[in-house]
Parts: structure tokens; C-alpha cells; sequence
């Protein structure tokens, strides 16, 4: 195969797929009792300088909890898959947490706006950056999913994103026409907040799956946070709904309204006051250390930090919101 | 007497109008959703819209925030992924994307990534997002921005998604399949391209301006046909619609 042109940056991890089969040859396949905390999970699964992706899309069934513990062990050097991020980049951003970075939809909060700390953060050049779009990083996770070396999509041809890439323009086979080739991805870690999950792993979440199918079976490693903790007969007795299998998974942590402040499907809308409140801080430094202190370092575990958001109040009014009751 | 509107309400009735029934387009938040969410309840009523983390054909219950937030697949008739999406775009099934960006070119290229040297950027936008994917995948892509010099320039610093890049035949040369920018929709005018050059041509200007104000307003020479023709300004059934129906909250409208 032909190539014609290539990417200037770096490919962060190594595509090669028999080193990943070799890995997941060993990975546990045993129906053990997962469950643990978001500090054991960190500890366990998420040391300093390893690459990290998080599920669903920015401010929606986001693993907030495991973020802010990632924060609060002062996590570092990490690489991170910058894939439709945007409160979670913001979070990583705020610990300055990784110094390499995948990056498809990054900075910006959507209709939002950008965030001012992380603009701030990502032209610092302390980061290095390799350009990708959301097609080709999920394009990235599927090769890897399946055990391949890379995949084929014909996105960002003739563009400054493919130049900023890793990919490279091949001629195919068959038909001589050109596509971009993007190299398998298989993060060290992912975390992905589900609606239920059993204490093997087998989870179930309901509505949009973004790229987690593909991310839950690229990574080496998969943390569950769950919003509810159910028996394995619940699974058993609709295997349908299951979107991932406990033998993907290392470790599952229970945590209700673990999305917050971002949206979850069914059960409460994302908080835009308090994503609000972040955009506005962080415009100053000094204001943006005493707000991470009230609201991450300074609070011990997710429940007192959903305590000072406002608590179970708060999350009926959110709850009310995503239902479209009337107030 | 004709009700009186603002610039975004001008943009998003005249954007709404270029989407026809029975065709899909992939929407992001904003403008472009409540121009497809006017569009289906106005002149097309089977108007597809998706978008890009995998709602299908939503009916929306009010503006999403978030492409990905639960109202994208509200009463979808699927809650699908990124491949999905995504796949749909690149075998051909979807006819409009709409877009946004930092800066915009003759050729209908697009910036959202970085404005300053990439490695030490001035300003870092969000990056493509799906932006590239659909710019190369879709058949027709819409782009609806506040027309500016320093939005419409002569060559983007950083070409994020791909209009017709180079010119004629540069798709082509690229590996893009067919397709490319359609149409341009400003609060000065309507632009499409030229069909030899594939430089950007003004079409049709708003109510009150006149061609030489969009050339001031742009950073490159604009081709001008013989014939330019007047947009049609904003219908009191668009606009009632647009304003009690699909941004009852003013989280569009109320931008201008």
C-alpha cells in the first residue's frame, strides 16, 4: 500500500496489535467482585503519565467523580484523548493534569462559550498537541476495538487538521482512490459513567453511546462509575440492554448523580449555573485557586461536593428539568 | 404592517428555507438548530435532522445546549454513536451540515482551530469537533456567521475543515468526495460559489444592503454576477414560529 503524505505529530501510543492482544491475553476474565472506590480506582489504575480517556460527550454522562479525584491525587504528565471533551477538559485542565494530548473537540463548553483556563492552559505550549477530528479519534478507538492497526476514514484530506495529525494519506488497494489512514488507539485507561452496572462490571446505559462502545473495548484498563449498583440477575434478565461486559472492565465505583454537573439521560439535566459559575472564575486566577479549593481540593469526597452545589435539592430541581416536568 | 427582526432571526429564516423536505441534515447547537427546527415546522415537515453523537430524527422538545445532551434524542426514533453518525455522512445519506467558525475563506474553507503559531497559539479554539468530518462527508454544507473583515479573509490561518481548499478540482485532488460549500448565509447576504472557480460569490443581499457594504465587510474580492438577487425578508409566520415555538427562551434570538 502506497503512501502519499503523513501528519507531522506525534502518535502518542503504540498501534501495535499483536502488543495489544499480548496485553489483553493476560487481562483477568475471572466474574470477580469489582467494586471499589474513586480513590482506590485511582490509585490502582491511573498513575502519573498514563493515557487516559474519559466517555460520553463533555457535559454528559461524564464520570465527574473520578476526574475530581484524579485532580485531587494531583495527577500528572498524563496523555488524554481529547475526544468531544468539555467539562472534563475543563477539569483536567484545572490540575493541569496531562502534558500530551489527542485533540478532536477540546476548550470550548459548546453553545457555552470557551473556557477561559483552559484557552489559557492550552497556549501555554506546555502541552503537545496532535490534531484529530471526532470521526477519525472514534475511527481510532474502532481499529483498536477490533484488533487492528489502523482504520480508514476519508475525513480530513487536503486539510491543516491532517497536517497537524499522525495520519497518513494511502492509496487504496482496489480502487486506487485515496483515504486516510488513522492509527489504532489504546488508551491505558478509560473511565465511562453508565445508569447501572453490576459488581462484575456488566453495565447498561441508556440513550446516545457517543464512542463508548468503541472506548470501552480499546482500553486496557476501564473504570465504571454507575449510577446505581444492580444484582447480576437485573442483567441476566434483559442481556439486550447490556453495552459492556464485565470482562472489559477492572474496577466498578457507585456513585448517584456521578454526571454532575453534567446531564444524565433520563434522570437529571447538566447544571448550567454551575457550569456557568466555572467560565466566569476562571477569568481569575486567583478567584479560579479559591473556587477549585471550595469545590475539588478542599472537599473529601463527591457527596460533600454535590452538597455544596446545592445537594438534593439542587438535583430534584435538575431531575425536574430532564423529565420536562413543570416546576 | 410586517413585524420588525433582528439579524439572527434574519439569518436563521433565510438559512431555514435552503433545507428541503425529505432531506437529512446534521446540525449543531445554536443558530443552525433552530434554523432546521424552523425549517420542519414551516416548509419541511420531513426534515431529517441528526446529530453527530447520535440522536436520529429528534422530536425537539425545545434548543439543545450540548449536541450530545438528552434533548438531541428526545423522542428520537434512534439513540445511536459517533460511527453512526458519522458512517451515514460518509456513504452518502447525508444532504446538509451546518457550520461555524473563527475564520472563513474564498474557497469556503473553514478555521475553528488556531489563530497565532499552532504550537504556540495566540488564541486556541475547540478544533474541528466533527466539523472536518462533515465538511468532507456531506453533500452540501451551510455556514451561517455574522459577516466581518476579520471573519472573511483571504486564506485561513489554519484550514480546520476543507471548503473547496485551492479552488477547482482541489477537492478532488485531495481524495474528498463530492461536495463542498453550498451556500453562506450572513446578516449581510446569501453566498454560494462559483461553479468554474469555486470562489465565493454573493447570491443575494438582505433587505437595506447593498453589494458594496458586503465587499467592505469581506477581506477578499467577492464575485459579483450580473444578476444579484434580494433575500426575502423574514415572514411573520417564520418569525411568530421562530419566536414562540423553537427559541421560546431567546437563547438564539436574543444574541443579536
Amino acid at each position: 500500500m502506497k503512501v502519499l503524505d503523513q501528519g507531522v505529530n506525534p502518535i502518542f501510543m503504540d498501534p501495535d496489535p499483536d502488543k495489544a492482544r499480548e496485553f489483553f491475553r493476560k487481562k483477568p476474565r475471572a466474574m470477580t467482585d469489582k467494586r471499589m472506590t474513586e480513590k482506590e480506582v485511582v490509585e490502582k489504575f491511573i498513575p502519573d503519565g498514563c493515557y487516559l480517556g474519559i466517555g460520553g460527550f463533555g457535559a454528559n454522562r461524564i464520570p465527574t467523580a473520578v476526574i475530581h479525584e484524579i485532580l485531587r491525587a494531583r495527577r500528572k504528565n498524563l496523555g488524554f484523548l481529547g475526544h468531544t471533551s468539555t467539562h472534563d477538559f475543563e477539569l483536567l485542565c484545572a490540575g493541569k493534569c496531562f502534558n500530551r494530548l489527542d485533540a478532536a473537540y477540546i476548550v470550548g463548553l459548546e453553545a457555552r462559550g470557551l473556557s477561559p483556563n483552559a484557552r489559557r492552559y492550552m497556549e501555554s505550549g506546555e502541552v503537545k498537541v496532535t490534531e484529530w477530528t471526532n470521526y477519525s479519534l472514534a475511527a481510532r478507538l474502532r481499529a483498536a476495538a477490533e484488533g487492528v492497526s489502523f482504520g480508514i476514514v476519508r475525513s480530513m484530506l487536503g486539510t491543516d487538521t491532517f497536517k497537524m495529525s499522525g495520519a497518513k494519506v494511502i492509496e487504496c488497494p482496489f480502487t486506487g482512490k485515496k483515504f486516510a489512514a488513522v492509527p489504532a488507539l489504546w488508551p491505558d485507561v478509560a473511565v465511562i459513567h453508565v445508569h447501572e452496572a453490576d459488581m462484575y462490571g456488566n453495565s447498561v446505559f441508556r440513550g446516545i453511546s457517543v464512542a463508548d462502545m468503541e472506548l470501552a473495548r480499546a482500553a486496557k484498563h476501564l473504570i465504571i462509575t454507575a449510577e446505581r449498583l444492580v444484582t447480576n440477575f437485573s442483567i441476566r434478565n434483559n442481556p439486550t440492554a447490556t453495552s459492556i461486559p464485565f470482562y472489559l472492565v477492572d474496577a466498578v465505583v457507585e456513585v448517584p448523580y456521578g454526571s454532575y454537573p453534567g446531564n444524565m439521560p433520563y434522570l437529571y439535566f447538566s447544571d448550567e449555573e454551575h457550569l456557568a459559575a466555572w467560565m466566569k472564575v476562571e477569568k481569575d486566577p486567583k478567584e479560579f485557586e479559591k473556587f477549585l479549593d471550595h469545590y475539588i481540593y478542599g472537599v473529601s469526597c463527591f457527596e460533600e461536593y454535590l452538597e455544596r452545589c446545592g445537594g438534593l435539592k439542587k438535583l430534584k430541581e435538575l431531575q425536574k428539568l430532564e423529565t420536562l416536568v413543570e416546576k | 404592517m410586517a413585524l420588525e427582526y433582528n439579524m439572527m432571526e434574519m439569518m436563521i429564516c433565510v438559512a431555514s428555507r435552503y433545507l428541503e423536505d425529505g432531506k437529512t441534515v446534521a446540525v449543531g447547537t445554536g443558530a443552525p438548530c433552530a434554523a432546521a427546527m424552523l425549517s420542519q415546522k414551516t416548509q419541511s415537515p420531513n426534515l431529517i435532522i441528526l446529530f453527530e453523537a447520535g440522536g436520529v430524527a429528534p422530536m425537539l422538545p425545545q434548543m439543545p445546549i450540548s449536541v450530545g445532551d438528552s434533548r438531541t434524542f428526545f423522542r428520537a426514533v434512534m439513540a445511536a454513536g459517533m460511527i453512526e453518525m458519522m458512517t451515514t455522512c460518509s456513504r452518502g445519506q447525508v444532504d446538509y451540515a451546518f457550520l461555524g467558525g473563527a475564520q472563513i475563506d474564498k474557497f469556503g474553507n473553514i478555521n475553528s482551530t488556531v489563530v497565532g503559531d499552532y504550537y504556540k497559539p495566540k488564541v486556541r479554539f475547540p478544533g474541528s469537533g466533527g466539523a472536518n468530518d462533515f465538511a468532507s462527508l456531506c453533500w452540501r454544507t451551510m455556514i451561517m456567521t455574522v459577516h466581518s473583515k476579520s471573519r472573511f479573509v483571504e486564506k485561513c490561518e489554519f484550514v480546520t475543515s476543507p471548503g473547496f481548499l485551492t479552488g477547482a478540482g482541489a477537492r478532488e485532488e485531495a481524495g474528498l468526495p463530492e461536495g463542498g460549500p453550498y451556500k453562506i448565509v450572513t446578516d449581510l447576504a446569501v453566498m454560494g460559489f462559483d461553479e468554474k472557480t469555486k470562489a465565493m460569490m454573493v447570491e443575494s443581499l438582505h433587505p437595506g444592503i447593498e453589494v458594496e457594504k458586503v465587499q467592505a465587510e469581506t477581506g477578499f474580492k467577492l464575485i459579483v454576477p450580473q444578476k444579484v438577487e434580494r433575500t426575502a425578508p423574514p415572514t411573520d409566520k417564520e418569525l411568530r414560529i421562530l419566536r414562540e415555538e423553537v427559541d421560546p427562551l431567546k437563547l438564539v434570538i436574543g444574541r443579536a
